[in-house]
């Protein structure tokens, strides 16, 4: 090697700029385009997507894009690396190929999957024989909500995924690969990292970890000196140089908004972070107090010293399981009183319901301008506050009582406190709850399936 | 001895895993990092977030960060989709964690002072 390899990412979650993963591609040389679309809720959609039509169940998102940057892969060789593929990675594929066919691109480009993370039709078989899938936070088996479960995946770590490009992958598109996978994995594939290299490993999950929610870590969501941040229209989304002993710099394209410091960068570090002694991934345990950071010229922070132990004998599965219903409606009381009339509100849809003989798991209620985000840490509001808005939410298991709800909310427009208003979207939505049950699992029970395919 | 609010001495960013939020501290400059370590505990934090945090607190020190790291159990209503807030993910409770009132000496109150106006 004689330079550090370039993996940039473009996205840290579906629903992220649709515009980054292009620009990424054409505003600066890069080796490898990472891009994260998976969150736990996804996951349950795209197997209700699929049971409807067995060609869906991925990111759509991702193949006009693909699409669009096409000729910019092959002429610069950039290999890209996403969990697109979501409960389909083989019907993702088979999109990607048949655009690069119609595109004229037949017998340029290879397309490879990793699947296999899918473990939706052997949880029977695992709870048979004794592997009970117990809830990491509530200790409960699983079989618990069995009738209720939507989906389930495996979260492979980086190394399938450097496998996957071993065997000529340009574009690799994973099912339930970790975010920080997406990551090490070409840096495993490009510096042949062995399985038991634990602090290089560590320094490629932190890399991963860095840059896996985008420009979250480029002066995006940024609260250290947030107000002179340049540019943010153009933001630029991470770019990662990578060396084979490990070290690596964050950086972005020249001439994007933002900025990378090393104050910034640890805002980012420190996001959903646990233990950050035992960061657990498919790949190893990283510790984050090991790491050493430098700025090394403007909007470049480098990582050194970075430390890993030993992967553990599980891999974490991800569950999803229908838990019942919601539903969250809101109006906006003015000026004056306006917090008043919001709490006079409040306590008539209270009694309404009770009137109902309505009963919820739970009736929550905001006042959004006064204590949404920081209840009573806020303190009370100004008397003379300008707006605020009353958003009251409940949750069931009983359907009915939630869909009964929906129509409590609107009526105090005309029967209720005065000087209100914002019930223009009409009544609120039910909403089914799709929650998520973390597990472990011996790594012994699962492989991953890697297949590439030419176009 | 004055008060401040640790806004003046840190930044932050929170986020969640399940019910859980963690909120993580950062020094601005490395001389902070010891008044955070000696006052910033697992147990104020507790009492501050009372009325939020309805689990325990646990603290991890990451000192070659200058930072604190909070792991808020049972803040979020549930977490995830089960939760009715707003903020569902705690990603405001970095800021709410900054209102915290610490105390620090005089010269170092007047440090603050003297850069917010500069």
């Amino acid at each position: 090697m004689t330079r550090p390899i370039r993996i940039a990412n473009g996205q840290g979650f579906w629903g992220d700029s649709l515009q980054a993963p292009i620009e990424q591609v054409r505003r600066g040389p890069i080796d490898y385009l990472g891009l994260d679309y998976l969150a736990e809720v996804t996951m349950s959609i795209m197997q209700k997507q699929r049971s409807r039509d067995p060609r869906s169940g991925y990111a759509r998102d991702f193949v006009p894009m693909i699409e669009e940057v096409l000729p910019d892969l092959v002429e610069h060789n950039i290999k890209v690396v996403a969990n697109a593929g979501g409960v389909n990675p083989e019907a993702c594929r088979d999109a990607v190929i048949e655009v690069a066919r119609r595109k004229g691109f037949a017998g340029k480009i290879k397309v490879g999957i990793v699947a296999g993370d899918d473990v939706m039709d052997r949880l029977d078989d695992f709870i048979a024989r004794g592997i009970e899938l117990k809830n990491l936070d509530t200790g409960e088996p699983l079989s618990s909500v069995r009738s209720r479960v939507q989906s389930a995946n495996i979260y492979f770590g980086g190394r399938p995924v450097a496998e996957c490009l071993g065997k000529g992958g340009q574009i690799v598109i994973a099912g339930r690969v970790t975010d920080t996978g997406l990551t090490l994995g070409p840096m495993i594939h490009e510096f042949g990292w062995a399985d038991d290299d634990w602090n290089k490993l560590a320094a490629g999950t932190i890399a991963g970890h860095t840059v896996e929610c985008g420009a979250q870590c480029t002066g995006g969501n940024c609260m250290i000196d947030w107000e002179t941040i340049s540019n943010g229209a153009d933001i630029g989304y991470p770019v990662i140089e990578a060396n084979p002993d490990g070290t690596f710099v964050i950086t972005k394209h020249e001439g994007t908004g933002g900025r990378i410091t090393v104050a910034g960068i640890k805002e980012q570090l420190l996001y959903e972070m646990g233990d950050p002694r035992e960061y657990i991934t498919p790949d190893c345990v990283a510790d984050f107090t090991s790491i050493q950071l430098e700025q090394a010229g403007t909007d470049r922070v480098r990582f050194s010293g970075i430390t890993g132990f030993p992967a553990t004998e599980f891999y974490k599965v991800s569950v999803s399981y229908s838990a019942g219903w919601k539903a969250v409606g809101s109006l906006v009381y003015a000026w004056p009183d306006a917090f008043k009339k919001a709490q006079a509100a409040d306590r008539i849809v209270r009694e309404r319901l009770e009137r109902l003989g309505l009963k919820y798991d739970e009736v929550l209620t905001e006042f959004v301008g006064a204590n949404a985000c920081h209840g009573a840490l806020a303190g009370p509001p100004p008397s003379d506050i300008a707006e605020v808005v009353f958003r009251i939410g409940v949750r069931s298991e009983d359907k009915g009582a939630v869909e009964r709800f929906t129509r409590e909310v609107a009526p105090l427009a005309l029967n209720g406190p005065p000087t209100v208003t914002g019930f223009g979207a009409g009544r609120p939505k039910t909403e089914e709850i799709v929650a998520y049950w973390p597990a472990l699992i011996p790594k012994t029970e699962v492989q991953p399936r890697i297949s590439v395919i030419e176009a | 001895m004055a008060r401040v609010k640790l806004i003046e001495i840190a930044h932050a960013r929170s986020g969640d895993k399940g019910d859980t939020s963690n909120v993580g501290i950062i020094a601005y400059k490395p001389e902070y990092y010891p008044i955070m370590v000696e006052q910033v505990t697992a147990a104020r934090v507790k009492d501050h977030f009372k009325g939020i945090c309805f689990g325990g607190v646990e603290r991890f020190e990451i000192p070659n960060l200058h930072a604190l790291n909070f792991l808020l159990h049972k803040s979020l209503d549930g977490g995830g989709t089960i939760s009715l807030r707003t903020d569902a993910q705690g990603k405001t409770y970095s800021t709410a964690m900054l209102r915290m009132e610490i105390e620090v000496d005089d010269s170092l109150a007047r440090e603050i002072r003297g850069s917010k106006s500069e």
